[in-house]
């Protein structure tokens, strides 16, 4: 062996060669992981942003007495037997009027004209008109909802192609729907409404919403916070501070980091057999909803909170026994306010999870298509009893409609909630930064 | 509900008077004077309104699961049970209000009872799980053969009785789909975590860690919307259908590797965690004699870290196993044997949510095969968790 030791013999060249390999693989994995993350949110944004922009139609749409109001003296009885059938002719009037006016020349039916507008339209125009009797008589312009389809259009979802295949639709209409864009009548905006109306029935994903999901999902939250955060605080300070070593908080231990790694569905039974069949609480309530998920937050607000009671010095302990406080006071007027913000922390992360959970929720009947606001309290459901869905759910049952419009929607409900979880855990690193204390 | 009103009302209104009574009552007693008191008065006065408000309401709570008992005796006689609880707390508190009466360590019981109350809530938990499951369990096995749920090949319900019930199909589906996840998500999950603590520069660890934990905080119906929107239709148009292997875009292969997405996370932030805790001087050992980086990573670091590695990937499993919504977008209802990965097959989370929504009868085994699947479920996660502790524990390496 002559060779020089500045020359890289053949053996060192290969251990090289496996030692490049080996990083390769290690930042091909981080890549892949990184690259994963963009799909996913851009299938999802790519999905989703458009369900926040709506197709409307401006109409100047005239009331006939003869038609709506058989009376003649704003009798609401009377006026009320009027259903959105007798609506809806009078909508594809106004369009038909704004069509000629326009110049725009067509030959399409009444029906094909008809399923322009959505039939969530009609609804709209009666409860106004209902709502104010005067308007009879009168020509009064309304944004009236663009039927899917034509929505779809111009979101790049329905094309000419797809149109001429689909039974709801026809390129003639679709041509109709840009001359009316291009006067300016037919605007494609942002729609607050989606945040605010309820859902909508399988023809109409045009008009449906998540006004009733986020109620939902905002009293479960509640539900949880009241319930999960003194009942975890409280469990923690016992068996962090006060709880003696022996079997029996051993059992409670193991219990807790067991029970953090009970698949979620699970919950979802124990919620069912429990707070529904035997305690008999009201079925797709958010009480149950938020019974369920507190059982399911505890554990991480446990296992946080203890970190955070664990991290405060002993000397702190000892300096409020020094001076006389009992041990119970030295943890709530010392230990605990010196560890709140890590408790904060865990009960802001604990809650993003409970905001996401999907499966148990399921289970205990928040599937049901919900169209009533849910109210906090009545006397006959009591306290968050009556029916209501969640967000997540909302989203699984959007993706169970055929009406491809309804993808749309699922992927906006889904951008609002992980904005949502977005801002709570941006709160949490804030908190944690702001007032995590190193002693 | 409403026969709840009134009790709380009075618990409320004597916790409220009973804070002053005793507040004016602790410095009645001491003559004016607070030195000769052994509690001070806010004390008495915190005892007073424990000793008032604890006993009803836990009956109030007992009552609660005894909901329906009770209603059929009669309320009115809760209503009094529980008003007379309050008032005797009250009472007692008060009359028992002299100088030499130790009221903190009187109130600090109570706050002790309401402590350990607390953390035994997680054990209730835990019965309630296994006894809600169990109960129902065996009314099922009553109208259906053991024998036949848990070794018959064919799943096929039918709400007019006659089904076949069969355990087999689900777990095989459940454990393909899991297996494919794993094997996407352990190696990944395991070399990020050894490039993100072994080679990565600080800056960029700061980058990829968080980027990568943001997967984990991502809701799994999320990945459920993008299995069905996006993995499904890809994998069936440019692999399934090319490749003559199926034309279904919920698959096997769609669940299992959306899945594997979400458990990249969960893998590698406890690995690195794990080989984070490997000592360095054992690495500085190493590299002494001469081995490369990545030499000590495969010979040192690896083998010392690797119980807890297992540890990780048994719990990644035991989350595979147990994870739903991915499943239910994913992978379809269609419960089949089959080793044709593009192929639609079911789990037993699917299983489980199918036969629980909608109309439901519980006098029917085709509802009640939920419970029993969702027994086997919690038997084998639990055993995976508690088989995954084991061996962190039995086989950790001390270093200190």
């Amino acid at each position: 062996m002559s060779t020089s030791l500045l020359k890289t013999d053949a053996r060192t060249k290969k251990r090289n060669a496996a030692e490049a390999r080996f990083k390769a693989y290690g930042l091909g994995a981080i890549i892949v992981a990184m690259f994963a993350l963009v799909i996913l949110l851009t299938s999802v944004l790519g999905n989703g942003l458009s369900s926040f922009k709506q197709t409307f139609i401006a109409l100047e749409v005239e009331l006939p007495e003869d038609k709506l109001d058989k009376s003649g003296v704003r009798d609401l009885a009377v006026m009320s037997k009027v259903t959105t059938i007798g609506y809806a002719p009078i909508l594809r009037n106004a369009l038909l009027a704004t069509l000629a006016e326009q110049g725009i020349e067509t030959e399409l039916s009444n029906k094909e004209i008809s399923n322009m507008i959505s039939k969530e339209a009609a609804a709209t125009v009666r409860n106004r008109v209902l709502g104010n009797p005067d308007l009879v008589g009168q020509t009064v312009r309304f944004d009236v909802l663009a039927s899917g389809r034509i929505d779809g259009f111009f979101k790049g979802r329905v094309t000419m192609e797809s149109a001429a295949l689909d039974n709801n639709t026809s390129p003639e209409a679709l041509e109709i729907a840009q001359a009316l864009a291009d006067a300016g009548i037919m605007q494609t905006k942002f729609n607050w409404n989606f945040f605010v109306w309820p859902d909508a029935s399988d023809q109409r994903p045009e008009a449906a919403g998540i006004g009733v999901a986020i109620l939902g999902s905002l009293y479960m939250m509640l539900v949880v916070l009241c319930l999960a955060l003194p009942i975890g605080v409280a469990s923690s300070i016992y068996l962090e501070e006060f709880a003696p070593k022996n079997r029996w908080t051993d059992i409670i231990e193991v219990n807790i980091s067991n029970l953090a790694a009970v698949p979620s569905i699970v919950f979802g039974i124990l919620g069912l057999a429990i707070f529904i069949n035997f305690m008999e609480f009201n079925q797709s309530s958010p009480l149950v909803g938020g019974l369920v998920l507190t059982l399911m937050t505890l554990p991480t607000i446990i296992i946080s909170t203890r970190a955070a009671l664990k991290s405060v010095p002993p000397s702190i302990r000892d300096a409020a026994l020094g001076v006389g406080a009992s041990k119970m006071q030295s943890v709530f007027h010392h230990v605990l306010p010196l560890a709140a913000p890590g408790i904060l922390t865990g009960t802001i992360i604990g809650l993003a999870q409970a905001l996401g959970e999907t499966a148990p929720l399921l289970l205990i009947g928040m599937v049901a298509f919900v169209r009533e606001y849910p109210a906090a309290f009545t006397p006959e459901s009591g306290l968050f009893g009556e029916a209501s869905t969640a967000l997540p759910v909302q989203v699984y049952n959007w993706t169970q409609r055929a009406d491809p419009g309804f993808v749309e929607r699922a992927s906006g409900a889904i951008i609002t909630l992980l904005v949502f979880l977005l801002i709570m855990n941006a709160v949490a690193i804030y908190l944690r930064r702001r007032f995590e204390r190193r002693w | 509900m409403q026969s709840l009103t009134l009790p709380l009302l009075v618990i409320l209104g004597l916790t409220i008077t009973g804070y002053f009574l005793a507040k004016t009552r602790a410095l009645q007693v001491a003559g004016g004077d607070i030195r000769k008191l052994v509690s001070l008065p806010k004390q008495h006065a915190l005892n007073t309104v424990l000793a008032t408000a604890i006993p009803p309401l836990a009956a109030i709570v007992l009552f609660s699961l005894y909901r329906r008992l009770a209603e059929a005796e009669g309320s009115w006689l809760f209503t009094l049970v529980v008003i007379a609880l309050a008032v005797t707390g009250f009472a007692l508190s008060l009359i028992g209000i002299k100088t030499e009466t130790r009221a903190r360590t009187f109130a600090e019981r109570w706050i002790m009872g309401l402590l350990i109350f607390a953390s035994t809530i997680a054990i209730l938990t835990t019965v309630g799980i296994v006894f809600s499951m169990l109960f129902e369990t065996f009314n099922f096995f009553e109208q259906y053969d053991w024998r036949n749920f848990f070794f018959s090949t064919n799943w096929s319900p039918n709400f007019r009785g006659n089904s076949d019930l069969g355990i087999l199909p689900l777990l095989w589906g459940t454990l393909y789909i899991s297996f494919i996840a794993l094997t996407f998500a352990v190696p990944i999950g395991l070399f990020a975590a050894i490039y993100l603590s072994e080679y990565a520069s600080s800056r960029m660890r700061s980058v990829a860690k968080p980027a990568i934990e943001i997967l984990a905080g991502i809701p799994t119906i999320v990945y459920g919307l993008f299995a069905l929107v996006t993995v499904g239709p890809f994998l069936r148009d440019y692999f399934a259908s090319p490749m003559g292997l199926g034309q279904s875009a919920s698959s096997v292969m769609t669940a299992g590797l959306v899945m594997g997405i979400m458990l990249i996370p969960f893998v590698s932030s406890l690995s690195d965690d794990i080989i984070n805790a490997v000592p360095q001087a054992m690495r500085d050992g190493s590299f002494g004699l001469g081995a490369t980086k990545s030499e000590t990573i495969r010979q040192v670091v690896i083998p010392a870290a690797l119980p807890g590695i297992v540890g990780a990937i048994l719990l990644a499993a035991s989350r595979a196993i147990g994870e739903t919504m991915i499943v239910v977008l994913g992978a379809g209802a269609a419960a089949r044997l089959s080793l044709n990965p593009f192929e639609a097959m079911t789990t037993v989370t699917v299983k489980i949510v199918s036969q629980l929504t909608g109309d439901t009868d519980f006098a029917s085994p085709e509802t009640l095969v939920a419970f029993a699947l969702g027994l086997t479920l919690f038997v084998i996660t639990l055993g995976l968790n508690v088989f995954a502790l084991f061996i962190v524990r039995k086989y950790r390496e001390q270093y200190e």
